[in-house]
Order: C-alpha cells, then sequence, then structure tokens
C-alpha cells in the first residue's frame, strides 16, 4: 500500500499520548460543536473557537496575520512549536485552522488521525481543566494566497474549464434539494451548483473511526471524478470549511501540486446576481 | 497536577428523524452521560446534552434534533 505524499502531517492517537506533556507541542482542540471541549478534551489541549477565533468576526474573511499572532502567541505559541489539530467531526474543524496555519506559514502542523472520535472511543484520558501557557510574541509569515482561491480565479476557472471543481457538500446539496446541511440555517439565496463542479462529499475521505482513508483509497476516489495532478483543483463547500478537509486530503495525502480552497464557497457564489448555476446530479467527469 | 478522567461506554447508531438520517454518539465521562446528535451529512452538531443518565441525555438530543430538522425545506428540482 503506497504512503500518503506528506505522512509526517497525520500523527496517530499512540504517538500523541506519548507526547502530552512535551513542550515543543501543542495540542489544540477545534470543534463544530464548539462547547465539546469543556466537557473533556486531551490533557494539555487547548481550545480555538472557529466562530470567534479562526475567523474575522466583522468582515467576512479569514484572520487577518496580526489575529493570527495574537492567537498564537496567547496559546503559547513559537514558530518553531509543533501544532496537533483535533477536533469532532473528523477533524472538519481541525483542517480549518491546519489551512489557516498553513496560509500564514506554521511550518509543523499536524492533524490527530481520527480526531476527537477516536481519542474518545479508545477510552483515552481527558480532562474538563483548560490550562495556560506562557504567552510568546509569534510572527507569522506573509500570507500564501496560492493556498486559497478567490471568486474571480473560480469564475475564471469554470469560464475557461481550467481546474477541477470539487464540491464536497452532502448530495443533496449539491443538486439543490437543500440550501443547507439538515438542520442548519439556510444562508443562500439558491440551491445548486458551481458549473462543472464533481460532487465528492468530504466525508468520503474517512473511514468510520474517524481516520483517513488509505492512499490508494483516496486516490481512486479523485481519480474517479477526473481530479488529478494534470489539472489545478479547487475544493469548495458551503463556507470553506468541510473543504478545508478535502483541501487537506488532495494537497498533504495526496500530493497534488496546485490544491486551492475557496472558501467563499457555496454561500459566496450562491448569492451572486447573475451568476450561473448547474441543478441536480453532475454531468460527466473530468469538465 | 492536572485531574483527568476516561471515557466510558462509547458507542454510536444511526437512527431516522422526519426522513433525515442522524447519527447519536453517546459516552458516558466522570458522572455525567452525553450524547451527541448530528446531521450524518455533513456531519455537523445539532445538538448535544450531558446528563445524569444515558436516557436522559439521548431524549433530549433527539428532542432538540428533531426540532431544527423541521426547518428544513426540501425543494423540486426536477
Amino acid at each position: 500500500m503506497a504512503q500518503y505524499a506528506h505522512p509526517e502531517v497525520v500523527v496517530d492517537t499512540e504517538w500523541l499520548a506519548g507526547k502530552l506533556k512535551d513542550p515543543s507541542v501543542r495540542i489544540v482542540e477545534v470543534d463544530v460543536d464548539t462547547s465539546a471541549y469543556d466537557l473533556g478534551h486531551i490533557p494539555g489541549a487547548i481550545a480555538w473557537a472557529w466562530t470567534t477565533q479562526l475567523s474575522d468576526t466583522v468582515r467576512r474573511d479569514i484572520l487577518s496575520k496580526g489575529d493570527l499572532e495574537a492567537l498564537l502567541s496567547k496559546s503559547g505559541i513559537k514558530p518553531d512549536t509543533t501544532i496537533i489539530l483535533y477536533g469532532d467531526s473528523n477533524n472538519w474543524f481541525a483542517a480549518w485552522a491546519f489551512w489557516q496555519l498553513k496560509v500564514y506559514g506554521h511550518k509543523d502542523v499536524r492533524l490527530l488521525n481520527g480526531g476527537r472520535k477516536k481519542w474518545l472511543a479508545e477510552s483515552r484520558e481527558v480532562s474538563d481543566q483548560a490550562p495556560s501557557y506562557e504567552h510568546t510574541q509569534y510572527k507569522a509569515q506573509e500570507p500564501d494566497l496560492s493556498l486559497r482561491a478567490f471568486l474571480p480565479q473560480v469564475q475564471d476557472a469554470v469560464k475557461k474549464h481550467a481546474a477541477s471543481l470539487v464540491d464536497v457538500r452532502g448530495p443533496q446539496e449539491f443538486t439543490g434539494e437543500i440550501l443547507a446541511p439538515p438542520g442548519l440555517p439556510e444562508t443562500c439565496q439558491r440551491g445548486g451548483h458551481i458549473p462543472g463542479a464533481r460532487n465528492v462529499p468530504w466525508s468520503k475521505a474517512c473511514n468510520d473511526d474517524g481516520t483517513f482513508k488509505s492512499f490508494d483509497e483516496l486516490k481512486a476516489l479523485y481519480s474517479a471524478e477526473g481530479v488529478s495532478a494534470s489539472k489545478p483543483t479547487i475544493a469548495y463547500c458551503r463556507i470553506g470549511e468541510r473543504s478545508s478537509h478535502t483541501w487537506f486530503v488532495l494537497k498533504y495525502l495526496l500530493g497534488l501540486p496546485n490544491v486551492t480552497n475557496y472558501d467563499g464557497s457555496w454561500t459566496e457564489w450562491g448569492n451572486l446576481v447573475g451568476a450561473p448555476v448547474e441543478r441536480g446530479a453532475a454531468k460527466s467527469a473530468g469538465v | 497536577m492536572e485531574a483527568t478522567m476516561k471515557t466510558e461506554q462509547f458507542q454510536e447508531r444511526q437512527i431516522e428523524i422526519d426522513g433525515w438520517p442522524v447519527r447519536l454518539t453517546s459516552y458516558k465521562v466522570g458522572d455525567k452521560y452525553v450524547c451527541q446528535a448530528d446531521n450524518v451529512s455533513p456531519g455537523a452538531c445539532l445538538a448535544r446534552f450531558s446528563e445524569p443518565t444515558a436516557e436522559q441525555a439521548e431524549s433530549q438530543a433527539i428532542s432538540k434534533a428533531r426540532h431544527l430538522l423541521s426547518k428544513t425545506k426540501r425543494r423540486d428540482i426536477s
């Protein structure tokens, strides 16, 4: 079985259990359910709330360089710290944090394979106490925008068929049957998908225990939808977090050289006046 | 010294509420029973309760999930 392209970015629960007191490692929990941390978390882990600490709370955007520096400084993180991210929903928002840390150039960031679910399922130790760490003066790098797709790039790619668009939402969101995931508020005016996009729900990259599927399984999954190294790939979802999970899989596990996360995603495209929209199932692979 | 606990009785099962698949994740931590309901696709948490019994936690999680799911409209895409 082939190895991941960058196996160093994934750690297993056993490895992490041996690193809980390592001062060069900072463990960070990032959940969809932002209060899950309070019920019990990996000992020594801190929590970042995606709604308030991993997004600009005024305008719609990711963190600014200054805000990221403040967050990492407050978290006691230095540029050479190994950051281990984990969270619920198979690391969905942990991947969102991973993507932003890479945008701002943090060198050593890794995901806990299986996330919070696997740690709990293995009956490993948890704590309900929030630790505090000595603050640092973290300096981030300038944002690497080659990891991020903005609307004009996506529009251009659609027009010229210049990229593989991967819509990682659920099938019913992709077809337009629903405007938002079941039970969540509707935040766009139209349902459907960006013309030419293929639907590969993000969760297909994971096993039942929350771990990532093997390299061979992932390659087969995405190759079948025309995603390959021969063309740039743009991943999108509803607000850009599920697609950061797929971005991680494509870039770090499969090693595709040119993958971007379109974090504007469907809540941007589906609200645009005059934007082309396809509804129903995808047409054909490789478009 | 940081006090730690271990989770016990971790289990997952899938049910259907008003036609929507819902995953229930339950476990015990300390003296509390936790039940979380998520919407399977995409896996977002709809409800989570921590109660003195497993039955109470599950009942409340299902009730809140049902309330939220009742607001999701299906559209005709034919």
